[in-house]
């Protein structure tokens, strides 16, 4: 079956990467350019096989309904059987295409950010590594083969952030995300074992058909705590608020992998696989509130610190948390096309807005605050090219992508709650004002003069181009070609853009956008006697609202606190008693060695006496 | 008429009295003497229900021999014993042999 090439191979797009990983890891470390070579051989391949997925969808008609399905059995006892293989339907197939995309685009691009560091070779391991970890987390068949990629995912974070381990920052920030994802995980494992009590499989297709006879027969309030419990991995790894905390820490990473990881990638892991699961989430009322909720308290809690924020990368991980709760939000409120339509471009124009950071960063000599830059449209217009489009794009303003996906998204949360809504525009107006202070205070006004930036090499401009080029028509291509029709779960959905909210919120964004010329282009207004007017609320959106504080906190009073109880337990009661009952046995051998008193007539009175009661009992008995 | 029930308590008083001299003598000897007079309360006992059950028999009397001579011999390794710890410890005081104590 020629026509279906690709489909059949799809296990080999994860598994190239892989090979990779393992030829540059135990060989090619020290050897560079041959290193390069073999992790963009590799991702170039599985970029192509991604495209025959993504072709063959379509022109095989692989659909929701029928999703291409490979297994191959894994673990098979008596009472346990766990498939691993291929789960392919559009979804999956469009995930496959930008994972490896983006991917392969972060990797040229590392070709020249990371030249001349002695962990090069390393570090392309790594990306290898990560790769193919998120591509086989997407092709998963049932939540064992996901909860293992996504495992491993964390993994490659931890390790990618804490590249530059020599630093104490990076490795704090390393522990950081990998100790709060776990916490999310902890939750997620708990949920996949309550699945496989009650149903026995795991398998997505199965899970499918039985969750919503259990439900229709049971109800939805054992399932609710499943899935809420399911829901805390997605919570952490995608950044939602309360478990946000690691993912500005995580800038301290090298920037291609915020790039990859940490904006187009792995943190929507998390929004994957809610989607993946929406045959649980869709029919528990209770859960998608909380998912929905969830979603928009995070999108507008990241937006307002991201306000504040100088270090340039920071203002685009919290922009990225607040996205990352847009696409939560949409699930929440029942719509998977809304929020995978997000994720694509959000892929696209974050990725190309983190390339270009790194490009300004590479370029300044490892510069981080926005107050020390300034100017730099003259020095480095490709960049200042791509920062505009990524900025355009983020902010709604049609015909960029972002416009489309982020209208979706407005016109599912306008069908089912008004209070989301409010927030959900809110939020936008924010991320304009925000993303152009951005652009405006590293772009526009003078140049400092101990600046001298050059503009970035030929492998590193590609990657810009081409996300550009993404983020300028990646919303209105798939929003013509039936987005809807595809990605879906449910009825297809045929919307055509609401106009009054198309307008409504593009004309907030362009106010916005204005707003923060006034404030930073111009400086007709200056942004400092704002901010002191407005102390307390600058203070608290600076300081991240403390919750680092708050957990740091929390950590030493109150879990240190149970650990010294819980010490002192373990010193003086357990072994207080185990000690005892040793020295119990001591004393009451001391005492009964008093008994041989070598006197041979007492032995006698003894043994007499013993035999006298033992007769006295035998004949006692016979009466 | 005197019958078995004679014969036994007299047994019996030899028992008790020679299990109180085992009991309380501090002269070795005296014990060795005391375990004496045990044994031959027992033969008595065996001589009397021999006589009163089933006298043609002779059943106990037959017993009773085997019982004085292990008795002879038991008293011979006894004194010979005595004699060995007289000779290593210049006592036959039983209280001064506390050597197995703790």
């Amino acid at each position: 079956m020629l026509n279906q090439y690709a489909l059949h191979h799809a296990w080999a797009i994860p598994l190239l990467p892989a090979v990779a990983f393992v030829v540059i890891g135990f060989f090619l470390r020290a050897k560079h350019r041959l290193a390069a070579v073999v992790a963009i051989a590799m991702s170039t391949v599985s970029f192509i096989l991604a495209l025959g997925v993504g072709y063959e969808t379509i022109t095989q008609s692989i659909t929701v309904e029928h999703p291409f399905i490979e297994r191959i059995p894994w673990v098979a006892i008596s009472g346990l059987s766990i498939d691993m293989g291929v789960y392919i339907d559009p979804m999956a197939a469009m995930m496959l295409v930008i994972v490896t995309l983006v991917s392969l685009m972060v990797q040229l691009y590392s070709i020249g950010y990371m030249q001349g560091e002695d962990g090069f070779g390393r570090f392309f391991a790594y990306l290898s590594l990560f790769a193919s970890a998120m591509l086989g987390m997407i092709i998963a068949v049932n939540f064992v083969q996901l909860f293992v990629f996504w495992e491993l995912v964390g993994l490659c974070s931890y390790l990618l952030i804490g590249y530059y381990f020599h630093k104490v920052s990076a490795r704090e920030a390393a522990k950081k995300a990998f100790i709060t994802t776990r916490i999310g995980d902890f939750g997620l494992l708990l949920g996949i074992l309550f699945l496989q009590i009650l149903f026995d499989t795991l398998d997505f297709q199965q899970l499918g058909i039985l969750v919503p006879t259990y439900v229709s027969q049971y109800g939805t309030q054992t399932l609710t705590v499943v899935a809420l419990l399911i829901f805390a991995g997605p919570l952490a790894k995608s950044g939602q608020f309360p478990l946000h905390v690691w993912l500005p820490d995580a800038m301290e990473g090298p920037t291609p992998v915020s790039a990859l990881i940490h904006a187009a990638t792995m943190v929507v892991a998390g929004v994957y696989l809610v989607a993946r699961a929406f045959f649980l989430f869709s029919i528990l009322p209770g859960a998608m509130e909380v998912v929905a909720w969830v979603g928009a308290i995070t999108a507008c809690f990241a937006a307002t610190i991201a306000f504040t924020q100088q270090d340039l990368k920071r203002i685009l991980a919290y922009s990225t948390v607040s996205q990352l709760g847009y696409m939560m939000l949409a699930l929440g409120v029942g719509s998977v096309t809304a929020s995978m339509f997000h994720l694509m471009t959000h892929a696209f124009f974050k990725a190309l807005m983190f390339l270009a950071a790194g490009a300004v960063i590479h370029g300044l000599h490892n510069k981080n605050n926005i107050f020390e830059m300034g100017g730099l449209r003259h020095k480095m217009p490709v960049t200042f090219a791509a920062m505009t489009i990524g900025v355009l794009a983020i902010s709604g303003i049609p015909p960029f992508a972002g416009f489309f996906s982020k209208d979706e998204i407005l016109l599912a949360v306008s069908h089912v709650s008004t209070p989301l809504y409010v927030i959900a525009v809110v939020t936008s107006f924010m991320t304009a004002f925000y993303m152009a202070r951005l652009l405006f205070v590293v772009f526009f006004g003078f140049e400092k003069p101990e600046n001298h930036p050059h503009e970035a090499p030929i492998s590193m401009k590609i990657p810009l181009i081409v996300l550009s080029i993404l983020a300028i028509v990646g919303g209105y291509i798939p929003y013509t070609y039936h987005f809807g029709d595809w990605v879906r779960f449910g009825a297809p959905s045929h919307e055509e853009l609401n106009w009054g909210i198309a307008a409504t919120s593009t004309l907030l964004s362009i106010t916005a956008m204005m707003l923060a010329w006034v404030l930073y282009g111009s400086r007709l207004v200056s942004p400092d006697r704002l901010a002191a007017r407005f102390a307390a609320l600058y203070q608290m959106s600076y300081h991240k609202y403390y919750i680092d504080e708050l957990y740091l906190w929390f950590n030493h009073t109150i879990i240190d606190g149970i650990g010294k109880v819980l010490y002192w337990i373990d010193i003086y009661i357990v072994d207080g008693i185990v000690n005892g009952l040793a020295k119990l046995i001591y004393r009451l051998g001391d005492e009964f060695r008093q008994l041989q008193t070598g006197q041979v007539q007492q032995y006698g009175v003894v043994l007499f006496g013993t035999i006298v009661l033992v007769v006295a009992w035998l004949v006692g008995g016979a009466y | 008429m005197i019958g078995l029930v004679h014969y036994l308590l007299v047994a019996a008083m030899l028992f008790v009295i020679g299990l109180y001299g085992v009991l309380t003598k501090r002269n070795i000897v005296a014990i060795l003497m005391s375990i004496e007079l045990m044994l031959n309360a027992v033969n008595i006992n065996l001589v009397a229900f021999s006589r009163f059950i089933n006298p043609e028999l002779l059943l106990g009397q037959a017993f009773v021999v085997f019982t004085i001579t292990v008795a002879a011999a038991e008293v011979a390794v006894g004194l010979a014993l005595v004699f060995r710890v007289y000779h290593d410890h210049d006592t036959v005081h039983i209280d001064k042999l506390n050597g197995m104590r703790w």
